[in-house]
């Protein structure tokens, strides 16, 4: 499926399953997604193939449940399954902010244009489209608004950190930096 | 009264921006109306029985005379005249074309204003005491901590998508004007035994199919940690809350199901989890907000005034309409009036563009230019000096705004019912239309007293039946409307939920049921005892034997 990533059309050479023989098939060379369940009943053979991996959770699937084998992944894909299902939003800030993981946030399943810029302050950095068509609309719907209330993931200044004149800007980088985040 | 800065004027017209972009997608036929509802649903635009229902916010009620009068020239050029005013502060619009809408939110943003959160599943306007600031009895004015919620709540990246609409209601002071435990979160300041002031947290509170009173979930929130707190509550509940059905979808189920001593260890485990310092309210930024609602420059006065008396003996109508209507100010020589949206026969909540500009006319005139919206559905304007109010009620007479209402049985809350709304099973407007005619005499009203008598035209309780003296809530049983009673709710601090008295009545028998009830009480009351009181006292046994008598 086509992918935006990091605000580029790219090609997704991740491949996704939940099913453990799939995985087999696919090793040594990867790179794969598997899901939480996958995960923790093959863990150890999967970490025995030695290529890049990647996790995926379901809505309602905290982060707290891999918190431990986090760094072993080098994108986590979280799911909306529907437009009005926003639990990925609070997995995507808890991932970035709690755990500290800095790999790649993909959103998979029904990614619109009016949620991108939901997705992108949460910490979404990748974006599983239906049609490669979306992309151009998706990324205008980045440049929507200049800035925002909240303190967030998307790299820009707060209306109240403006307000106080210092401009400081809220980056991924620092996620977890309590400094940066002061509302 | 808060203003915009050239930060706020931005984001609301990118928001404009950004909606009309969406209208446009719509029109062009590149969304569908599926497609384009979840969309028209976070700007208060609604697909009703027979247009548009466009439903602006009027953050905690507040409105300055230019904004009103923005509202009174939308109603006038793309309504039917009029808007209507709701219970949650707000006003909507019942025939906008949908193309005219980027129009009207334009116009909107040019006096502060927009319709950002009035709808969807996200954390909605947030609704505070009609009286903040005036009322003597309060700690602080909530408005400030209204506007910091609006503020952090505004396109909220995590919230936008909660399982289900979030209410929020602030009260500064210990008399709940603003049914605070009515809300998902209702927010009531008070202080510590320091000195220093916090909020009561209330969860889970909310009417529809099952009406819950909101719970306490933490004594005491120090005001600077508002905002950590509740973004700790919403996370839980963005990631706990129901969303495989809509009726258990609210946080007031969540707190049913698991309690609230549950809820506050798994709030208080993510809140100790939020960085210190992370959405802490800096002093400054508090004293900036609140500099926007420091009080006005109110005149010394004695606190009696004489002309005010004289004009109470000398006119009885003024006299009822000053008992009913005007409310204590904290300022001496000031009074708090209320303008009723519901003269006998009326539609309560409705003002006419005519009315709204004269009122604001007359707030700039008599008061500061301020008006506030009441969650029962009238106007208010705080600031009156009391030697103006006779002039005022006169000017309100020649409106036909000057029902002496306020607090009595014809001070019907009542939702647009059957005659608007695609949700409702039957009108609203007609029986409170009915019912306001019945109880048209004024001396038979002085002589009933307080009351409230609610009516919701479905389940979903949009007129807060169940917390009415008198709740009346409207059903379809094969094609017929009926109106079934509840008593004994009550919407203050004291908040209780009403008990359904008995088999519903038909639209010809309700005004008749009222009236017995009425009667009922005013047989067995003893002196000095309002509705809720006698109903509290010799319960629902008395009414039910009248009601019912011939069965």
């Amino acid at each position: 499926m086509p992918l935006i990533k990091h605000g580029r059309l790219v090609e997704d050479r991740w491949h996704e399953t939940d099913d453990f023989a799939e995985v087999q098939t696919l090793a040594p060379l990867g790179p794969v997604i598997v899901s939480l369940d996958v995960w923790r009943q093959h863990k150890d053979a999967i970490l025995a193939f030695d290529g890049p991996i990647g996790l995926r959770l379901a809505p309602g699937q905290t982060p707290d449940l891999a918190a431990a084998d986090l760094h072993r992944f080098e994108v986590i894909a979280l799911e909306f399954a529907t437009f009005t299902d926003g639990r990925a939003y609070s997995q995507a800030r808890l991932l970035r902010q709690r755990h500290g993981y800095k790999g790649e946030l993909r959103a998979v399943g029904e990614v619109l244009r009016d949620q991108l810029t939901f997705m992108l302050r949460c910490g979404f950095d990748s974006f599983s489209l239906a049609t490669a068509q979306q992309a151009q609309a998706l990324l205008e719907a980045v440049e929507e608004f200049a800035h925002w209330y909240q303190p967030a993931l998307d790299g820009r200044a707060t209306i109240p950190a403006l307000r106080r004149g210092s401009g400081e800007k809220s980056s991924p980088v620092a996620a977890g930096c309590a400094a940066t985040w002061a509302y | 009264m808060y203003r915009y800065d050239e930060f706020d004027h931005a984001f609301v017209a990118e928001r404009v921006a950004q909606f009309s972009g969406q209208v446009a997608r719509r029109v062009s036929g590149e969304l569908s109306e599926d497609e384009f509802k979840p969309l028209r649903l976070m700007n208060g635009l609604y697909l009703q029985l027979h247009a548009y229902m466009l439903r602006v916010a009027i953050p905690y009620g507040t409105l300055a005379s230019h904004q009103l009068r923005k509202l009174a020239h939308i109603a006038r050029t793309y309504d039917h005249g009029y808007g209507h005013f709701t219970t949650r502060q707000n006003i909507q619009y019942n025939w906008p074309k949908l193309e005219d809408v980027p129009k009207i939110l334009a116009e909107l943003a040019e006096v502060e204003m927009h319709a950002i959160q009035t709808s969807g599943n996200c954390i909605r306007n947030i609704t505070a005491d009609p009286l903040a600031g005036v009322a003597a009895d309060e700690v602080d004015d909530p408005r400030t901590y209204a506007e910091i919620i609006r503020q952090w709540s505004t396109l909220h990246p995590e919230f936008s998508f909660l399982p289900r609409k979030f209410k929020i209601a602030v009260t500064g002071a210990p008399s709940d004007r603003a049914v605070t435990r009515g809300h998902d979160i209702g927010l009531r300041m008070h202080r510590n035994a320091d000195g220093e002031p916090g909020f009561e947290v209330m969860v889970g509170g909310g009417q529809g199919r099952t009406p819950i009173l909101a719970k306490t979930l933490r004594d005491f929130l120090p005001v600077d940690q508002m905002l950590s707190y509740l973004e700790a509550i919403l996370r839980v509940y963005n990631q706990l809350g129901r969303r495989d059905n809509i009726y258990k979808a609210r946080l007031k189920i969540m707190v049913e199901s698991l309690g609230v001593e549950a809820l506050a260890e798994l709030v208080e485990a993510e809140w100790a989890q939020i960085p210190d310092g992370t959405l802490d309210l800096p002093i400054e930024e508090r004293q900036r907000i609140a500099a926007y609602f420091a009080p006005p420059s109110y005149v010394d006065l004695p606190d009696e005034s004489s002309a005010l008396d004289g004009a109470i003996a000398a006119d009885a109508s003024f006299a009822a309409w000053v008992e009913s209507n005007v409310h204590e100010h904290k300022q001496p020589g000031y009074a708090i009036a209320t303008i009723s949206t519901k003269p006998h026969g009326g539609i309560p909540g409705d003002a006419s563009a005519e009315q709204m500009e004269a009122i604001a006319d007359l707030a700039e005139q008599y008061g500061f230019g301020e008006i506030r919206i009441s969650h029962k559905q009238n106007l208010i304007l705080p600031d009156i000096q009391k030697t103006d109010l006779f002039a005022l009620w006169q000017a309100l007479g020649i409106l036909g705004m000057s029902a002496a209402n306020a607090g009595r049985i014809s001070d019907i809350i009542a939702c647009p019912g059957l005659d608007y709304c695609n949700l409702a099973n039957a009108r609203s407007i007609p029986i409170a239309q009915r019912i306001s005619e019945r109880f048209s005499d004024l001396a038979r009203e002085r002589e009933i007293g307080d009351i409230s008598l609610n009516i919701s035209g479905c389940i979903n309780a949009c007129a807060h039946h169940h917390v009415a003296n008198i709740g009346v809530l409207g059903v379809d049983k094969k094609g017929t409307e009926y109106y079934q009673v509840t008593l004994g709710g009550v919407s203050n601090e004291n908040a209780a939920i009403g008990s359904i008295i008995g088999p519903a009545f038909d639209e010809w028998q309700i005004a008749d049921a009222i009236e017995t009830i009425v009667d009922v009480y005013l047989q067995q009351r003893e002196v000095g005892e309002k509705f809720i009181q006698t109903y509290q006292r010799i319960g629902p046994q008395p009414f039910k034997e009248k009601l019912y008598a011939s069965d």
